[in-house]
């Protein structure tokens, strides 16, 4: 075990230095939740330097969530899908997750409606972010504010 | 053993934008949980999604340990010509299925 986990802790450190060179100095240990500055790290390795604008974006998702265990969500925007103007790709995010991307979705004109569903996991109440990258290069977002009563991630496994 | 479900339609019209879900049997560790004894259970996901419809993609997912067990992707696409989609999910471990579903376009 012991020598399991200097394993796992070496490529921690050399998987986050790889990751963040540059950006910020080191994420060598994993704290216990995403904190709002992972969450905005975690956003500007997607969209770089661009502005993120709120709007065209719906995110849907019950505001009251009694298992946090699964979640439903769709994601969609009133888009016309052609080649000149269609949405590129869409990126969910979390706020207090251990981890705070959730999932990226990659979309193109051939599907004809910008619209994805899945469902997903909260460890705590919190702030979900839904981000779409146009063909015109711009971003969008949405966010909605979430209350669980049953945490997922949190219980012992068997 | 891993199964897919796919809900593909099994016909459509020329042009007509349809809906795919999907859903792969999976546990979808997160790795951060803990025994009761404090060991950490590794992770174990799947970490990718792909669907091409006639060998071309047209949706691709890179899924985290946020999205929930048995993964359930749902999307669209316009239903151009009768044929194949494939669908392939990978993950941790080596986890590699696929599955397909056929469409006749009118």
């Amino acid at each position: 075990m012991q020598e399991q986990e200097t394993t796992r802790r070496r490529f921690l450190t050399l998987a986050g230095s790889a990751a963040v060179a540059g950006t910020i100095p080191a994420v060598t240990l994993r704290p216990a939740e995403a904190t709002p500055a992972m969450l905005a790290s975690a956003i500007r390795n997607v969209v770089g330097s661009a502005e993120v604008r709120t709007g065209k974006v719906k995110l849907d998702i019950p505001p009251l969530v009694e298992n946090g265990n699964t979640v439903p969500m769709t994601v969609s925007l009133a888009s016309p899908m052609t080649p000149e103007d269609h949405v590129k790709s869409i990126h969910v995010f979390n706020e207090k997750n251990p981890q705070p991307n959730i999932g990226n979705f990659y979309l193109g004109p051939g599907n004809g409606r910008a619209q994805v569903s899945t469902r997903i996991r909260l460890a705590d109440s919190q702030k979900v972010v839904a981000i779409a990258h146009l063909s015109d290069g711009s971003f969008w977002s949405a966010t909605v504010e979430i209350v669980v009563t049953l945490a997922a991630c949190t219980e012992e496994a068997s | 053993m891993a199964s897919a479900l796919i809900n593909v339609p099994a016909k459509a019209k020329r042009g007509q934008i349809i809906e795919i879900r999907t859903l792969m049997s999976h546990i979808m560790e997160t790795g951060f949980r803990h025994t009761a004894a404090g060991e950490l259970v590794p992770r174990d996901i799947i970490t990718s999604f792909v669907c091409r419809y006639n060998g071309n993609e047209i949706f691709r997912a890179d899924l985290f340990p946020a999205i929930a067990a048995n993964p359930f992707i749902s999307f669209f696409t316009v239903a151009t010509e009768s044929g194949k989609f494939d669908f392939e999910w990978i993950g941790d471990n080596g986890f590699s299925e696929s599955a397909s579903a056929r469409i006749t376009v009118e």
